[in-house]
């Protein structure tokens, strides 16, 4: 599902250039509840966001579904998230004067989808996350942990091939932490490929794979043994 | 162009617009302004040319008016300063001379009380031919103007202005074959007029010529003279041709400005109309200006908008809004907020053209006649408004899309 080859990316500061990421390599096969850990700076948003194609790398190769990402274009980069990845972010990002419902739809939207057609599935995930009775409320109205489930909800409503999720805990308190890690499973238990960036152990220990990343270099990258009780390697 | 007749596509419009109230209704009160300036201005100005042509429209707009002063240079032994007079003479010298000449009117006037009963007042007394009907038409109210008879047989007969009517008269009393005093002298009545906007007599009682003659002792003299010209009849250069065969008969300086006075009215009309066209290229002026700076006013809080939304504009992005779907929301938007505020600046405008007309197009002496915009004038301008609106629109709309959408998420 994702490929990612010696990949390297700086960003210029100034005169200068920060060498953010140095040669990862990773593979992520479809259906994998991956994590990935770091400490602040070590350049897990980067890999996201160029994992995401929000951003582009500067070396190595990167193939997505077996497409290679390379000299992308904004309006193809813009389809191809449309329709490959849905994304959760920190801060949920919802839009602040659209409802939960029209939030959820809005990707759809730009798939071309029907206008009823749009209202019936986003209903159908508004249910999936619990907040059907919440459809038509604005997220000020709403709890952190019921934005994060909303965002989620327009992450799947497309049906991609992986949800990108950077620290979608990262500002929810434990409970509704659990909430949101209960929801990530189940939708990887439906055979969804989730990639979740995060720094809290307890987090990733919910995951089935934990790739460390320090500095720029993936220093561990491991199979969660409690999370793949049947899994043979 | 599927999208603009898409529900979806004014459903995120009209989100986008309704976020932000109040600067919608500033943005929209710049171009509103505008178009309502244009609407108005052009209709009152219309108003204003259609009054001037219903004043005007009682004269023959082609007609010079002559009469005479003192002499202003010696000549042929005489002194400066000399009163010069017109005698019906000059007239039937004139009526011979000029084939280009439509009308001539001899006119001499005085004032006098006017008499009837216990009722009296003092007014203008004019001696006249029946021609002056065609050269200044004669509103009649009662009865008729003086004819040819009135004149052959110096009749005591006069034709008053209704002031002069309601003054001497009860309400609804019939005055024709009633008799009232000029001077000392019984005159029958036999019409009354009603004065236009612009009368050059007054409220007056119009006795025949010759019997003004023969009253006021003025012999030969006469007051002065209204001249028509033939239709196409350059009335300029036959001003000048009259003028100095007159200063000719009466051994005046050709080069004398001062011995005679003309009046041309087709010269008065012109400086009006003349007036008129500047006041509607200053309307033009002002309206597209006014239109100009709304527009950019648009835009101007469209970039702004765009910066705020640059948040907004990533999400969309990142959920796979491509570029182009962003900046046609944003160029719409701006169409759509100059076409809307385009649409009450003329429905405004056009309902206080109404008003102008109530209040001040109607009574009997109206400011203005008929405000109007012609309908192609305002097609013209609303598809200005969506053109510069389109315009105005690609500059945040391009702006919208420069930031990319990972620098707008960024969560610091
Ligand atoms: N657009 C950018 N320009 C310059 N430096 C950046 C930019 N984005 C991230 N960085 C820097 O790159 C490093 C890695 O950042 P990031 O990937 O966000 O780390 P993490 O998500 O692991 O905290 C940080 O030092 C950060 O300051
Ligand atoms: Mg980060």
């Amino acid at each position: 599902m994702i490929r990612i080859k010696n990949l390297h990316k700086s960003y210029p500061i100034g005169k200068d250039s920060l060498h953010v990421l140095k040669g990862i390599d990773l593979h992520i096969k479809e259906g994998e509840f991956v994590s990935i850990m770091g400490s602040s700076g070590s350049g897990k948003s980067t890999l996201l966001n160029i994992v995401g194609l929000l951003d582009e790398h500067d070396e190595g190769d990167y193939f997505l579904n077996g497409q290679e990402i390379k000299n992308l274009n904004e309006k193809k980069g813009a389809v191809l998230r449309n329709k490959f990845l849905g994304f959760v972010f920190q801060s949920f990002n919802l839009i602040s004067y659209k409802t939960a419902l029209e939030n959820v739809s809005l990707p759809l939207y730009y798939k071309g989808v029907s206008r009823k057609e749009r209202q019936k599935i986003a209903l159908d995930y508004l249910d999936k996350v619990g907040l059907k009775d919440w459809a038509s409320h604005l997220p000020n109205e709403l709890s952190g942990g019921q934005k994060q489930r909303v965002a989620i909800a327009r992450a799947l409503v497309t049906q991609p091939k992986v949800v990108l999720a950077d620290e979608p805990t990262g500002a929810l308190d434990s409970t509704t932490t659990d909430s949101v890690m209960d929801l990530l499973k189940d939708i990887n238990n439906e055979g969804m490929t989730v990639f979740v960036i995060t720094h809290e152990e307890e987090v990733a220990d919910q995951t089935k794979r934990i790739v460390r990343l320090k500095d720029g270099i993936i220093t561990s990258d491991t199979i969660n043994v409690q999370r793949n009780p049947v899994k043979t390697v | 162009m599927k999208f603009i007749f898409d529900s979806d596509t004014w459903q995120e419009i009209y989100g986008g617009i309704r976020k932000n109230k109040t600067r919608t209704v500033i943005t929209i009160i710049g171009v509103l302004w505008g178009i309502f300036l244009l609407v108005t201005l052009l209709g009152a100005s219309r108003g204003l040319e259609n009054n001037f042509k219903t004043i005007f429209g009682d004269f023959a707009t082609n007609s010079v008016f002559v009469w005479t002063q003192r002499t202003d240079l010696p000549f042929k032994g005489f002194q400066k300063g000399r009163r010069v007079r017109l005698t019906i003479d000059d007239v039937e010298i004139l009526k011979r001379e000029y084939k280009e000449i439509k009308f001539i009117a001899p006119r001499s006037n005085s004032n006098s009380a006017i008499t009837r009963g216990f009722k009296t007042g003092n007014f203008n007394i004019s001696g006249d031919f029946p021609v002056l009907d065609k050269v200044q038409k004669k509103d009649l109210i009662f009865g008729r103007f003086l004819n040819e008879n009135d004149i052959k047989l110096k009749s005591k007969v006069c034709v008053i202005e209704l002031e002069i009517y309601e003054q001497l008269f009860d309400k609804n009393e019939e005055p024709v074959g009633e008799m009232v005093t000029i001077g000392n002298i019984s005159y029958k009545v036999v019409g009354v007029y009603k004065n236009g906007t612009i009368a050059f007599d007054g409220a007056a009682a119009y006795i025949p010529f010759t019997t003004f003659k023969q009253v006021f002792n003025t012999g030969n003299r006469i007051g002065w003279m209204m001249i028509t010209a033939n239709e196409g009849v350059d009335i300029l250069q036959m001003e000048q041709d009259i003028l100095l065969t007159l200063k000719n008969i009466h051994k005046v300086d050709p080069e004398d400005k001062k011995a005679f006075g003309s009046v041309n009215l087709a010269a008065e009309i012109g400086k009006v109309t003349g007036f008129l066209t500047g006041m509607q290229f200053l309307t033009w002026f002002v309206g597209i200006a006014t239109l100009i700076a709304g527009v950019f006013a648009i835009g101007n809080i469209l970039l702004i908008t765009v910066k705020e939304r640059t948040k907004e504009i990533g999400i969309r992005r990142a959920i796979g809004a491509t570029p182009v779907e962003i900046r046609r929301q944003v160029v719409l938007e701006s169409v759509f907020l100059t076409t809307v505020a385009g649409m009450l600046g003329i429905i405004f405008g056009g309902f206080v053209l109404f008003l102008m007309d109530t209040f001040l197009g109607s009574g009997p002496d109206p400011t203005l006649i008929n405000p109007t915009v012609n309908i192609p004038i305002i097609l013209f301008a609303f598809l200005i408004l969506i053109v510069l609106g389109t315009l105005i629109g690609l500059i945040p709309a391009y702006m919208a899309t420069l930031v990319k959408p990972i620098d707008a998420l960024r969560d610091e």
